[in-house]
């Protein structure tokens, strides 16, 4: 009789079978299909398939002038959309050599930390409920909504801005614009002390999370590993600070460098930067410059001919655009370097030998948007 | 290293290498059948320590297609650019550099999805974004899809 219940079991445990995760499943956070490879519940090895959303984004630029591309960086990564314009936004005026006016420095770094905040906010609330607290799904969704508001009052949209244009931006912020930052500002240093009592010293949370997943520096740099994930394992690789753009070199702010690696560190890296980044935003909120929202520009924008290499760092690590123009006023190629994509493809090299609700874990630490993978 | 001494350098490592002129980084043109050997030498040697490929792209340049490399050394904090001509339109192959760079290996199958550049030696070497059935290579100039795109 004893025999008869092991029997199954024991088959389960010595065959490997495949299973699909997506491309619709909650933790791929869109569509995004991972055929993992199973024996029992360890996993063997994992496949990512990509080109559900995949809209040729690059061969439409072909086609487009330079302020039509800024709309279409929108939708890669959607929760870095300003980010994304921004990289457009100095390839242009490092191209045509235009100088932008402070104002517009001030401003944008400004609303470049706010669309890190609510990118990560947004990470944490899936993060949380991916482990199954949906708890923290609705706080994080709660204070990104504020940030979502200065966006609708200054940018006139709340998720597709495109507020950044070559020379400078689209219109001035509104009047209100430095009150409701710093009443934000203000609101989330108290709010943030919750995702740490529910979360960061959960011990529930602890388990599931330290000593998964491990990620060498060496690997990261191999893998291309950029952003927080990469700077968890000790890669130094903030384009914030190794090359700066905006305001940031008046700021004073730290890069969040751990050796550990592993998922938790990823995790803390990322709370860290929110930190930082309200503090990026206090030095700067009072000191934006009077002047004009945006220099002088032609209105067709040709740039001359030759190659380009502009890069920011969003919300999930460095976003490259390389650039080559022939002198018309829609570039000859452009490629996006996405962060996503690279940081996809050490998702099966980090989950191979741990359960799959640990791949699951991976998944959310490395914090993925998949129309960026996709492009 | 600066520029002047990466290009001693890369010439004394591949001397039939062609500089391009750029005001943002070194640019080389390597011949494909040296590229492998080239760039592990650039990765593994102490003075150049190129660990870190931050983007890998094709173009088609209509007369002939290129593979782009950009590498940078976290140790030195040095840029360079390697640029690989593959002259043959219809049926282009280079080797491939992923088991130097583990983030080439999907770089790689994107720039075979797109441009139809086939990667020696690559482990996994199928398309990525598109169908398995899809006709054609959509980042090549002479792409046609009458439905899909609309010309003006």
């Amino acid at each position: 009789m004893k025999e008869v219940i092991h029997t199954p079991v024991k088959a389960l445990e010595e065959e490997e079978y495949h299973i699909n995760m997506g491309p619709q499943h909650p933790s791929t956070h869109g569509v995004l299909r991972l055929v993992v490879s199973l024996q029992g519940e360890i996993v063997k090895s994992l496949k990512p398939h990509c080109g559900y959303i995949h809209r040729g984004i690059e061969k439409m630029c072909e086609k487009d002038t330079y302020p039509q591309i800024i709309h279409l960086t929108d939708r890669m990564d959607y929760l870095s959309a300003h980010i994304n314009n921004h990289g457009v936004c100095l390839l242009v005026e490092d191209a045509l050599q235009i100088e932008v006016p402070e104002r517009v420095k001030y401003i944008r770094t400004i609303i470049d930390e706010l669309t890190r905040i609510q990118s990560h906010q947004l990470w944490w609330a899936c993060f949380g409920m991916d482990l199954g607290g949906l708890t923290c799904f609705f706080y994080g969704l709660r204070d990104r909504e504020k940030i979502l508001d200065i966006f609708e009052e200054s940018c006139g949209s709340r998720l597709l801005h495109s507020y950044y244009t070559p020379g400078g931006l689209m219109w001035d912020i509104h009047p209100n614009f430095q009150k409701s930052v710093k009443d934000f500002i203000k609101y989330f240093r108290k709010k943030i002390k919750d995702y740490d009592r529910l979360l960061s010293g959960n011990i529930i949370f602890m388990e599931r999370t330290k000593n998964v997943g491990h990620l060498s520096k060496e690997d990261a740099i191999s893998y291309g590993i950029t952003g927080p994930s990469g700077r968890a394992s000790g890669f130094s690789c903030d384009i914030r600070k190794h090359h700066p753009y905006g305001v940031y070199d008046k700021a004073d702010f730290r890069e969040i460098l751990f050796t550990e690696g592993d998922t938790y560190h990823r995790y803390i890296a990322r709370m860290d930067e929110m930190h930082e980044s309200m503090k990026i935003i206090e030095q700067l909120i009072d000191n934006i410059p009077a002047g004009d929202f945006s220099a002088k520009m032609k209105a067709v924008i040709k740039l001359p001919a030759g190659e380009y290499y502009q890069r920011v760092e969003t919300a999930r690590g460095e976003m490259g655009i390389y650039c080559i123009s022939d002198g018309n006023k829609t570039p000859y190629r452009i490629k996006f370097r996405s962060p996503n994509f690279s940081n996809l493809g050490v998702l099966d090299h980090l989950s191979r030998g741990f359960k799959i609700a640990d791949l699951v874990a991976i998944g959310a630490s490395l914090d993925f948007v998949i129309p960026d993978i996709d492009r | 290293m600066d520029q002047d001494k990466l290009k001693e350098r890369i010439t004394a490592l591949v001397p039939e290498a062609e500089f391009e002129e750029n005001k943002q980084f070194l640019t080389a043109f390597i011949p494909a059948g040296k590229l492998h050997t080239a760039a592990q030498n650039l990765k593994e040697a102490e003075d150049t320590a190129f660990d870190y490929l931050f983007c890998q792209t094709g173009v088609d340049m209509t007369k002939y297609l290129m593979v782009v490399y950009h590498l940078n050394s976290t140790k030195h904090g040095h840029s360079v650019v390697l640029k690989v001509k593959a002259d043959d339109r219809v049926n282009p192959a280079i080797d491939t550099v992923c088991d130097i760079w583990r983030t080439a290996e999907f770089l790689e199958r994107e720039i075979y999805d797109l441009l139809g550049i086939h990667f020696n030696n690559h482990p996994d070497m199928r398309r990525i974004f598109l169908d398995e059935n899809w006709k054609g290579h959509p980042l090549r100039k002479d792409y046609k899809d009458e439905v899909n795109i609309v010309e003006l």
